[in-house]
């Protein structure tokens, strides 16, 4: 008989026993604010869009599976109580259920983390709704690193998850402007849909450019000459303002926005790193593998240009837990990480 | 001279109905020489009071607003459901030679988009009775009096969504959905009783607070018996009917035969399957 695995071998710890430092940075929770300081925020934007949309829409109805105030969909609850579901902690059922109503014609926006929609409930998403091709929006927080409370919460792979289902359409939207615009584009929208949540105090970044949010197109934000970043979610925001800092080191960057990860605005991204000249690089708040990144990569590939082309994004493994700041600069999310890897790669 | 199609006569009992379902399913499994024949046989006499006692339905419009809507929960037993639909007169019984066949509008697994009456894509187990307490919710959205059936297996109850639908469907009072489980102890591996429900299933989901019954899934009366009290409860309840049924019940010399989730079936046992149907065919 082979000799067994002592079971504690593979408790040990990463970090060596320690005392408590002089200086807190507490582990981020479930984060309700991201990018905040020194910019307009706009408070639940996703909860406050379906409230106002629902006062025009008699088909919408709300779930949750117990995190309604952790994806501002409680703000659409307390202002029409009568069409908001509470689940309970069963993403299974609710998805199922939201499929159920989609069948007699209501709108259901179903809500929940991300993990738990991507992980848990995939096979219901998947059965029930996409391969009928049923009207239910999954609106999920926490994508990404977006908490700082370790795997069981970080949706690094959601996008990845998500992109491979028929039928749906997936998005990541890039602050609250965009939330709320993409928010009524997809209860208009016939077929289902996955959209990662921004929650509570969210930037309005966008709000400063002359934007709109369009459902399967890729606009550009700002243009440039030396490097195209094509960005999604709130990596958007952070190239938004790494471009800015490499304007002052004579670096033009253009950002490409691309919120619809599926189907991708092949047409755009196509035409914009074709123009040649620029080194592409795509940014993102999700693992490198199977996201916006990839999916830029092989569209470029099939359309046959060839470019110069770089990934940011999240590294392809469980990440750490910690203070969000901390976290965001040890897996190079931060503006500073931006730049240091765009003049880095500049030089090669 | 047109014959006039079996679903429009007068006067045909439910045990005819049932002989006419368990018919069409051997038909069925003999165009392709495979198939869930063993739960067609066992569940025929559920499908007969479901379609012929229990549903409101119009056969020539199966998407009316006001139809019962009768989910099938599992898939492979998607023969035995059009062997009912073609009784019914919701599926012409002409069709029945492309039976899994490409591009058939009958697929050996059921789909939604592939099916008239087929309401639902199942197949991935556990996904029906959740789906259900959507539409029963959707209903009362509506002020809608149907109900919603959602016909199940035994297996079904080793999964864990099935059993958040079970607690969710008495979250939400939904006295209009009654679910069906066809309890014929079998699964791919073997005995369902073996491998997890072994349970006292009616007691569990009346802990739950579902109203429960349980009855000879292969007894007309007692069948009729059980979904009328379902559909005349006044209590705000959802309501379960386990129906204990016997595979390939109807050909005694498949019933005789080791059970097995997929009962074999020699090419020439067919025909003699559909002599001995006929032959008991009843009056």
């Amino acid at each position: 008989m082979s000799e067994l695995i002592p079971p504690h071998s593979r408790r040990k710890s990463k970090y060596a026993p320690r005392k408590a430092p002089d200086t807190r940075l507490a582990t981020s929770a479930m984060i309700a604010s991201l990018d905040a300081e020194g910019r307009e925020t706009i408070a639940a934007p996703f909860g406050h869009a379906l409230a106002e949309l629902a006062q025009t829409r008699d088909d919408i109805v709300g779930l949750s599976a117990d995190l309604s105030k952790y994806t501002d969909l409680h703000v659409f609850a307390h202002a029409h109580p009568d069409r908001f579901y509470q689940m309970g902690m069963a993403e299974q059922v609710m998805v199922s259920a939201a499929a159920g109503l989609a069948r007699e014609g209501f709108t259901p926006f179903a809500t929940t983390y991300a993990v738990f929609a991507a992980r848990r409930a995939y096979d219901f998403i998947c059965m029930a709704i996409a391969e009928e091709n049923l009207p239910v929006k999954i609106c999920c927080a926490l994508p990404g690193l977006t908490t700082g409370y370790g795997p069981s919460h970080q949706a690094t792979e959601d996008l990845a998850i998500m992109r491979g289902m028929p039928n749906l359409t997936v998005l990541d939207p890039c602050d609250a402007i965009d939330t709320m615009q993409a928010t009524h584009a997809i209860a208009d929208h016939p077929g289902p849909v996955y959209m990662r949540l921004l929650r509570g105090q969210v930037p309005n970044v966008l709000g400063e450019y002359d934007y709109q949010f369009k459902l399967g197109k890729a606009q550009m934000i700002h243009d440039g000459a030396d490097v195209l970043f094509i960005a999604s979610g709130f990596m958007t925001m952070r190239v938004l303002d790494a471009a800015k800092a490499l304007a002052r080191d004579g670096i033009s960057c253009a950002v490409l926005h691309s919120p619809t990860i599926k189907p991708l605005d092949a047409e755009t991204i196509t035409r914009e790193a074709r123009k040649g000249g620029r080194l592409v690089v795509t940014a993102e708040n999700h693992s490198v593998t199977g996201g916006l990144g990839e999916a830029v990569a092989a569209t470029l590939m099939r359309a046959g240009v060839h470019v110069p082309f770089r990934q940011i994004g999240l590294p392809d493994e469980f990440l750490d837990a910690g203070a969000l700041p901390t976290l965001h600069q040890q897996y190079g999310l931060t503006v500073d990480a931006v730049c240091a890897s765009v003049k880095d790669w500049l030089s090669q | 001279m047109t014959e006039t199609p079996q679903s429009n006569l007068p006067n045909v009992s439910l045990a005819q109905r049932a002989w006419a379902i368990r018919r069409n399913a051997l038909l069925m499994g003999e165009v392709q020489g495979q198939g869930y024949i063993g739960q067609a046989l066992g569940a025929a006499d559920v499908l007969a009071v479901s379609y012929f006692h229990a549903l409101n339905y119009r056969p020539q419009d199966p998407e009316w607003e006001g139809r019962d809507r009768f989910y099938l929960s599992i898939g492979h037993y998607a023969i035995a459901l059009y062997a009912a639909l073609m009784e019914a007169g919701i599926l012409p019984e002409d069709e029945i030679g492309t039976y899994g066949m490409d591009d058939s509008r009958m697929p050996m697994s059921g789909m939604a988009a592939y099916t008239p009456g087929m309401e639902i894509t199942g197949g991935s187990l556990g996904h029906g009775l959740g789906i259900a307490v959507g539409a029963a919710m959707g209903l009362k959205r509506k002020d809608n009096p149907a109900f919603i059936y959602n016909m199940m297996s035994d297996g079904e109850l080793g999964e864990g969504s099935t059993w958040e639908a079970v607690m969710s469907a008495v979250q939400w009072r939904l006295d209009n959905l009654i679910c069906i489980v066809d309890f014929n102890d079998q699964q791919a591996d073997g005995k369902t009783t073996d491998a997890l429900a072994s349970g006292p299933q009616a007691p569990q989901w009346e802990a739950f607070g579902w109203h429960a019954q349980e009855v000879d899934g292969n007894d007309l009366d007692a069948l009729t018996a059980a979904f009328d009290k379902a559909r005349a409860l006044t209590d705000p309840k959802p309501r379960l009917i386990i129906c204990r049924t016997q595979m390939c019940k109807g050909v005694p010399f498949l019933e005789a035969r080791e059970m097995a989730h997929f009962v074999r079936v020699e090419p020439e046992e067919w025909s003699k399957a559909l002599q001995i149907l006929d032959e008991g065919k009843p009056t």
